[in-house]
């Protein structure tokens, strides 16, 4: 029973174990479902999806699988009976309130609203034939017209427009998770686990946590009458600076920096985070909105935080030599002395750095400066991978 | 068969959540809660345990709970101290032993409902510690030697906000629901619920602006379900009609009593900048 189904998610890449699939079966056996469609997708997604990040990928599987189990009704209908019903007034509107006036000048370009909205259509239309629509709706924001303006017309919105029981789109295909989806190798678990092994444990602030091992020793010293001890807390006393590299060749990494930087927050108590653009130089920044008025010099930082702290740089080091090697080669601002001076004091007041990489590891050498970077840094720059996470925080701990 | 869970008086479920409740509920296993802040996930627990009539045993997670603590503790202290006084009690271990919500979920004489509450705010190790207790409802004191099973397998509804991923093992045993956010339909009932009999203008005045202020672009903490609940009770007390709601020129374009919807003072402020540039706009 259902077996096909189960390697059908299998094959999709959802985790789903033998367990949680028993589970299932059970609670059909115990007539949860109710002999109904709907109830059973419900209940499948309850049992077998974990992750609201799944849930999409479960919906197309769901959809394909049990395409015999669509209400009849469905098959003598014209796909273009659908296109009817997408109301084109709210979609431009709802385009017209994201673009701004120089997209919309764009979008004129590209061959005008109508145009636009035609190539919409098609999309959507290929979308709900199920097979061949996926791919390019999703995660494709570069290629799409729609995603290049920065909205998303495929969204969850289109579906809440109306009640459900107008639609003639079953449950599963509206995808309304489709947001959520993201194939994320680097679970944020994952990170942490790694990263927590970068914790040193030290006790500071106020007594409050019974020493028992000191009362023990005091009241028998006392000849037996109680003498509490206490002592203060266990606490991580690890100090990490992170250096983000924004902008530029690391828009397509966003993601990842984004995992490990959530990870890395919630694993270090005493966790400092600044960004830099390509290099550091004389200034880095907390705030990525006011990158060009509040500047933190990295002189205070050095003076600030002792060559116990930790630095993570994470980017990709993938720039223009020059911007390395030269003073006045940064890209955004003129720069005394070059990066590699700056690079070269940083890793030399903090002994225990490392450096991040989201390029794979076998793409290194196509990229002068990151060799460059890795030479200041003496070798101690990683993938950004788990593998690449644990190697780092080894280096980190020594 | 047991009793079945469809929303109550006080609580709107659509059929996804009373499937996935139900299911929790027949075959005895966990059900895992996500979703925004503020979509009713902490209040569900009450609302089943009311519509099954079974007691609710709440245990809020902070960031210090460990796994322990639910099954019981040992107060060493206390009895150190009895000691120390000559007190009768200091025989008897089990006199030390304070039980943990658990224990009193296990213990109690009809099925109870279990709230874990915000188990991601634990060390990221506290689901795996509970896995065996949570599989099979027993759990092993060391100090009496004592066994503690439960008498009627409770009701446990987990929530969480996701601030970290939770391990897989954990996961498995669990059955798991994402409460999305309503759509205008539901959220109109979810509304009739809290304030019955509201004057369908304002309703539909309100739910336009809530809705226009959630696609406010870049706000940090979009409003949710019980923003608005408390925004329509502030707008019912001021007596604000449904035409203020509804005039959205000038002077109007920032909605009455916001602070109940935007917590967040840079939203604000960005909800303000863009009200200016539409006003500008209109001119």
């Amino acid at each position: 029973m259902f077996i096909g189904f189960l390697f059908a998610l299998k094959q999709a890449g959802l985790p789903v174990s033998l367990q949680e699939f028993l589970t299932l079966l059970g609670a059909v056996e115990r007539n949860l479902a109710e002999f109904d469609v709907d109830h059973f997708y419900f209940l499948a997604r309850a049992t077998l999806v974990k992750d609201e990040r799944h849930i999409d990928r479960f919906d197309r599987v769901f959809g394909e699988v049990f395409k015999g189990l669509e209400r009849p009704a469905a098959e003598g209908e014209d796909p273009g009976d659908r296109l009817a019903e997408l109301p084109e007034e709210w979609l431009r509107r709802l385009a017209e309130r994201f673009l701004s006036e120089e997209e919309k000048a764009q979008v004129e370009a590209l061959g005008g609203w109508d145009t636009l909205m035609e190539t919409l259509r098609r999309r959507l239309a290929e979308q709900q034939g199920r097979h061949q629509g996926g791919s390019k709706w999703i995660g494709t924001a570069g290629t799409s017209p729609f995603g290049a303006y920065g909205y998303n017309p495929e969204g969850v919105r289109i579906g809440q427009d109306r009640s459900r029981h107008r639609r003639a789109v079953k449950v599963w295909d509206r995808r309304e998770f489709r947001n959520f989806d993201d194939q994320i190798e680097l679970g944020t678990r994952s990170m942490q686990l790694a990263l927590r092994r970068l914790r040193r444990f030290a006790r500071d602030g106020t007594a409050k946590e019974l020493d028992l091992p000191g009362t023990i020793d005091g009241t028998a010293r006392q000849g037996g009458w109680l003498d509490l001890h206490w002592r203060a807390e266990r606490r991580n006393a690890i100090n990490v600076l992170l250096f983000l590299d924004v902008g530029g060749s690391m828009d397509d990494h966003v993601q990842a920096v984004e995992e490990l930087f959530s990870a890395a927050r919630s694993a270090f108590k005493s966790l400092h985070a600044y960004y830099f653009h390509n290099c550091p130089y004389d200034g880095v920044w907390v705030d990525n909105r006011r990158r060009h008025t509040e500047r933190v010099a990295t002189l205070d930082l050095l003076h600030t935080h002792g060559p116990q702290t930790r630095a993570i740089f994470v980017g990709d080091a993938a720039m223009s030599p020059y911007e390395i090697a030269v003073p006045g080669g940064a890209v955004e601002e003129w720069n005394e002395e070059a990066g590699a001076v700056w690079l070269k004091r940083l890793a030399d007041h903090f002994p225990r750095c490392v450096w991040l990489n989201p390029i794979r590891r076998d793409a290194w050498p196509y990229y002068r400066s990151i060799g460059m970077v890795a030479e200041i840094l003496e070798g101690r720059m990683f993938p950004l991978s788990l593998d690449g996470i644990d190697h780092a925080v080894a280096a980190l701990a020594r | 068969m047991t009793a079945r869970f469809a929303g109550t008086d006080g609580y709107v479920a659509t059929d996804d959540l009373s499937v996935a409740v139900n299911a929790a509920i027949t075959l005895e296993r966990p059900l895992l809660v996500k979703g925004e802040p503020g979509t009713g996930k902490t209040v569900l627990a009450r609302e089943v345990a009311q519509s099954i009539g079974a007691p609710l045993i709440e245990w809020h997670i902070k960031s210090t709970t460990r796994a322990q603590q639910g099954l019981y503790e040992y107060d060493a202290v206390a009895r150190l101290r009895d000691g120390q006084l000559g007190d009768a009690r200091v025989h008897d271990i089990a006199n030390y032993i304070v039980r943990g919500k658990l224990w009193d979920a296990f213990i109690s004489p009809v099925r109870p409902v279990l709230l874990i509450d915000e188990i991601d705010k634990a060390d990221i190790e506290f689901p795996n510690d509970l896995l065996l207790e949570l599989d099979r409802m027993e759990f092993h004191v060391y100090e009496t030697q004592e066994r503690v099973t439960a008498a009627n397998r409770p009701v446990v509804i987990i929530t969480s906000n996701n601030e970290k991923d939770l391990p897989d093992a954990f996961l498995r045993r669990c059955f798991f629901h994402f409460i999305r956010f309503p759509d205008p339909d539901t959220m109109a009932s979810i509304v009739e619920v809290h304030f019955p009999g509201l004057k369908q203008a304002l309703l539909s005045a309100a739910l336009g602006v809530f809705y226009e202020v959630r696609e406010v672009p870049g706000l940090k903490k979009r409003p949710s379900t019980s923003e608005l609940l408390d925004w329509i009770k502030l707008l019912l007390a001021e007596d604000v009609p449904p035409e203020v709601l509804r005039a959205r020129d000038g002077r109007t374009a920032i909605p009455p009593l916001y602070g109940a919807l935007l917590k967040n003072e840079q939203d604000v402020q960005a909800f303000e900048r863009l009200a200016f540039i539409n006003r500008r706009g209109q001119r």
